[in-house]
Parts: structure tokens; sequence; C-alpha cells
């Protein structure tokens, strides 16, 4: 395991020296000024219209629209528990999917060791897949 | 910082105009698919449609709900637009012609990918309406599982990069384009590029998995109860992301900025408007042939049914990328 | 400088958003704020130049674990205010305790703690190719670890959704 960090030493991409953040903050200035003006252009979007418009309310445009129908019972009702076990697996996956990245920037580095490394960190999930599969859990009807 | 700002009003005005005429394209494209002239009256052969169409949904009245949640109603739109305009500033359109280039890379585009489920299910939430609430909920599920398979197939890409271009930040997509430099990860990658193209149309909610709208049950899906410019920043928000998707695809598989034969017309060279004008030409002329095959496979397919989709997503993409990105890792390794 | 007024105004508007969520009463704006308080804290990594962390802490938090926490409060319909009516009973009790046992244990560990210090050695940390590098070999079996936990999870969570099925 020693000598993998002194390969680390030679590894191209980690021997720079980074500088603190307000250093090198003008990388960032893109993604600010995008989110800025997307903010921007998506407010001026949304307020337009209210703007220009003038609002004439009456009862029957404000009431939700059910194909022509008067609205039946409430809109916010229970669903089925199946997306709440979407949800949850869904992280669970996202989370191993999330320690693949730093593998894989590494992955040379590692040779044979790290897809060892990977392929037992996946094999155990898949058994958990695999029950989850056998048990009916991903059965939609 | 004042050039920043002047490439991403460029880049900004480039892509909403190509998003707008991309609505254009997509009811000539199925109009011909249906033997029918689709819209030809305003302007030559119609081109000014986008521009009335955009009119029109300025003039209307805007209409919230009796009960709804005005707050979250309000919101919606507003996320939908701005995580679409800030994922614009991933792209690269040609060497430096880039408004954001992260180190992080492709991980910001993931992270936006994940968060603008909440502008889809709030809507649905918001509006107080049963179809709304309907579609919001089944395509937030099914964006999240998708985006499982569409993150195991980026790893593949990065794992390819990690090999072809030694010594790079991995992650940047200027590296992994550069790393195409010899083939496109197309061919080395075909599994992971029909995942990634898949799982693309199903997070920008397109047929055949735009359960999201589902119009014939659902009527509009989650912006059922958005009138005007409201309903017109989703469909803004919908075109945009229709062609950051693409631009991805391009970039992780086709190459993205880079032409054919680059080193034997020594582009390298060139001059930077030369260079940016090769760059860019080839990028939005990718980006674009995807965005047809959207539109192609649109009119084309008819729509999945809900447990199907998520039978997909989960029994088949999720091990089947998971399979290929371990027999990639493994010949890597045994390549190496 | 500037990394002393983003840390000053992101802490400032994390802690907000953080008590904005527990006082308020519609669990909808709740699961929202707590959203911004996540991207607040996104960016206070992103000012320790751990730009892979902050990247993370977005796709994890704001879009799998909250995107659960909305699922929960759409399928629960607790859009009613009425069923939220504050009742003191043992379990807030309890709950107060911890919450308290678990501050002391906070300030405990901070005690010998220089900020400044720290900040300057975590330059490098964040970085993708770091972390991979550390996880891969040092911290390899907590790695390992971590699957048999997600497995542990899986399996908790089908059971607990089959029970209700």
């Amino acid at each position: 395991m020693k000598n993998y960090f002194e390969q680390y030493l030679q590894n191209p991409c980690l021997n720079y020296n980074l500088a603190p953040f307000s250093k090198r903050m003008q990388e960032y200035y893109g993604a600010f000024i995008m989110i800025a003006i997307g903010l921007g252009l998506a407010l001026i979007l949304s307020n337009l219209q209210n703007i220009l418009i003038r609002k004439r309310f009456t009862e029957r445009k404000v009431m939700p629209y059910e194909s022509g129908m008067d609205p039946v019972g409430t809109a916010r009702d229970r669903f089925s528990i199946k997306f709440y076990l979407i949800a949850m697996l869904f992280i669970l996956f996202d989370i191993e999917i999330i320690f693949m990245y730093p593998w894989a920037v590494q992955y040379k580095q590692l040779g044979i060791f790290g897809f060892i490394e990977m392929f037992s960190f996946v094999l155990i999930l898949f058994v958990g897949y695999i029950y989850v599969v056998k048990k009916g859990g991903l059965d939609w009807n | 910082m004042l050039e920043t700002l002047i490439l991403a009003l460029i880049v900004l005005f480039v892509m909403i105009t190509l998003a707008a005429y991309t609505t254009y394209a997509e009811r000539r494209i199925c109009a011909f698919m249906q033997q029918r002239p689709g819209p030809n009256r305003v302007g030559p052969f119609g081109l000014l449609q986008p521009a009335a169409d955009g009119l029109k949904l300025l003039l209307k009245e805007n209409i919230v709900p009796a009960d709804a949640n005005k707050t979250i109603h309000f919101i919606a739109p507003v996320i939908t637009v701005m995580l679409a305009v800030s994922a614009l500033c991933i792209l690269p359109f040609a060497r430096g012609v880039q408004v954001f280039d992260a180190n992080i890379g492709i991980l910001f585009t993931l992270a936006i990918a994940s968060v603008s489920v909440y502008g889809i299910s709030m809507a649905g939430w918001a509006s107080n309406s049963k179809y709304a609430l309907l579609g919001g909920l089944r395509s937030s599920a099914q964006m999240i599982s998708y985006e499982l398979s569409m993150g195991i197939s980026i790893v593949s890409v990065i794992l390819l990069t990690n090999h072809f271009y030694p010594g790079a930040e991995y992650l940047r997509l200027t590296s992994i384009v550069e790393a195409q430099k010899d083939v496109w990860f197309i061919f080395i990658n075909p599994l992971g590029f029909f995942i990634f193209l898949v799982c693309a149309f199903a997070e920008t909610n397109r047929a055949p998995f735009d359960f999201a709208e589902a119009e014939q049950e659902l009527v509009a899906g989650f912006h059922t109860e958005y009138t005007g410019m409201k309903f017109g920043s989703f469909f803004v928000g919908e075109y945009m992301n229709l062609w950051i998707a693409s631009g991805i695809i391009t970039t992780l598989f086709v190459g993205g900025y880079r032409g054919p034969f680059e080193e034997m017309l020594g582009v390298a060279n060139w001059d930077f408007i030369k260079q940016t004008a090769w760059g860019v030409s080839w990028f939005l002329g990718k980006s674009a042939f995807f965005v047809f095959v959207f539109i192609w496979v649109r009119w084309t397919l008819p729509r999945f049914k809900y447990n199907q989709l998520m039978n997909i997503g989960w029994r088949y993409f999720l091990p089947l990328s998971i399979l290929n990105l371990m027999v990639i890792a493994l010949v890597l390794n045994l390549i190496q | 400088m500037v990394e002393t007024v983003l840390f000053w105004v992101l802490a400032v508007l994390s802690i907000a958003t953080a008590l904005a969520v527990i006082t308020n009463r519609n669990p909808m704006y709740s699961v929202l704020l707590l959203v911004v308080n996540f991207f607040c804290i996104g960016g206070l990594y992103l000012t320790l130049n751990a730009e892979f962390i902050a990247v993370i802490q977005i796709i994890v938090y704001a879009g799998a674990i909250m995107v659960l926490f909305l699922f929960v409060v759409m399928l629960l319909n607790l859009g009613s205010e009425k069923s939220l009516e504050p009742a003191f009973d043992a379990k807030k009790g309890l709950a107060f305790l911890l919450g308290l046992a678990f501050l002391a244990e906070m300030l405990v560990a901070m005690k010998d703690f220089s900020a400044i210090g720290s900040a300057k050695e975590t330059f490098e940390y964040g970085k993708v190719e770091k972390i991979g590098l550390q996880l891969m070999t040092q911290y390899v079996y907590p790695f390992e670890m971590i699957s048999v936990i997600l497995l542990v999870a899986l399996i908790g969570a089908l059971m607990i959704a089959k029970k209700y099925n």
C-alpha cells in the first residue's frame, strides 16, 4: 500500500500548489454570473404578464381544471408507498455512485487493486439489489 | 469578469434563440412525419412562429388556481428556468469558449440535474390539481430513477478519460473532449452511450418518457394550472434542457467541439477566431443532430406504461450500466 | 478578506435558514428552506477549496435525501397545520436532552480547535483526486464497510415499505 503514496506524489494532477479560494475565485465568476442571469430571466418571465395584463378574477377561472367537471375531493391525496421506497433506494444507490467518481479519477494509479476494491464494493450492494428485486420491492402494478 | 459576462450573455442569447426555434423545428418535423404542412403562415415558411407564440403567451392573464400554494406556485417556474440557464455555463462550445470551466465539470451538470426535480414536483404539488400532482410525482420518481444509470455511465466515461488522457483533471469537460482526440467514446463505450441517451430522454421528460405531461391522460401534467409566460417558462426550460442534454452527450461521447482531421488541418495553430468558429460549428452541429434525434424519437415511439418505465430503469438499465462499467474497468486494467 | 466575507454571509444564511426550517409551520416550506440551507453549506465547502465535497453536498443532500423528504411531505399530506399542533411528550423531552448532550459534545470537541490553521491545511483535501487516493488506499476498509452499511439500509428500507404495503 505504501507505494501508492509514492505514486501519489508523482501524480501530476495533485502536485501543483492549490491557491486559496479567494485567489482562484475568478474561475467561479462564470457560474455566479450565469446563475444570476438565470434568476433575473426567470423573474422577468414570470412577472411580465402581471405587469402587462390586468387580472380579472372569476370563480370559474380559478377553479382547478378537471376536464370541465367540478373538482371532486381534494387534490392533496395520499400516495402509494412505492414512491417513498423508490426515493429511499435512490439515495442508497446515489451514494454508491458518488463513491465511484473518486475511484474513477484514480483508477490508473490503483491498478488491479482498484478494480478488486470497486468490484467487491459493487458486489455487496448488488446482493442487496437482488434481494430487493426478489422481494418484489420494484414491482409496479 | 467583463469578458465572462459578455460571453455568458452571448451564450444565453444563442441558446434561447435555438430553444425557441427548436419548438418550430419540432412542429415542422412532426408535421412532416404525419404528412401535414405544420406552422407555415407567420412569416416565410412560418419562421416567425416562435416570436408569435412568445407574444401570445405574454398577453395571457396570470391565473393561480384557488387553494393553490401561491408562493410555491410562483417559485416552481423560476427554479426551472434558473437551473436550465445555469446549466448552460458548463457547455464547452469551443476551445476556451466556456463560461465556467470547472474542475468538477460533469458533476456540476449532475448536481443541476438532480436539483431540477424540485421545479417539477413543486409545480405539481402547489397547483392543487390532481393532474398536476400526478404528473409532478410521476416524473420526479422517473427522473431520480434514471439519474442512477446516467451517473454510472458518466463514471465509465471518466474511466476512459483517465486512460486516454493521463495527467489531466478527469472530471473537467474539456479534458473529456481532448481525451477523444483519436477515437470518440461512442465507439469504445456504445452501451454507455445508449444508456446515457435513454436516460437523457427520461431526464428531460421527453417521449417515450413524457409522464410529466402525458397529454392524453394528464392534460398537461405538472403545468396544467400555469398560464401565459409562466407556462412559457416551463417550455423554455424544457427546450433549453433538450439542448443541454444534447450538448452533454456531444461532449461525453462524440468528441465535443473537436472536428475530424484536426491534426491534419493543424487546427491548434489557427488564430482564436478561426478556431472558435470551427469548434462552435462542430459542437452546435453535433448537438443539433441529437436534438433532431430527440424530436424524431418523440414522434416515432409510443409512450411506455409507467410500470414499464420503472422496470426499464431499475431492472435493466441499473444492472446493465454497472456491468458495463465493470467490464470497461477490467478491460482497461488488462490492456494497461 | 473575500473568504471572510463569504464565510460570514454563508454562515449567517445557513443558520437563519436552519432556524426557519424548524420554526416554519408548513412542512413544504421547511423542505425548501432546508434545500437552501444545503446550498449555503455547499458554498462554505467551496470557500475551503473543497469543490468535490460541495458538489456532493448538493447531489446527495439536496438532490437525493431532500427528494425523499419532499415525497414524504407529499405522501403524508401534511398540508394542514392542525395536525402539527405542538404537544409536549416524553419523546420531545428526550430529544431536547439528546440535543443538549450533542451540543456539549461538540463544544468539547471544538475546545482545542483553531479555525485558521486548519482551514489552510484543508486547501487540498477537497480535490477529488486526493479523496480518491486516500479512500482507495488508506481508508479502504471503511470504504468497503460503507457498502455493508448501505446494504443494511437497503434491507431496512424494504422492510419498512413492505410492512405498510
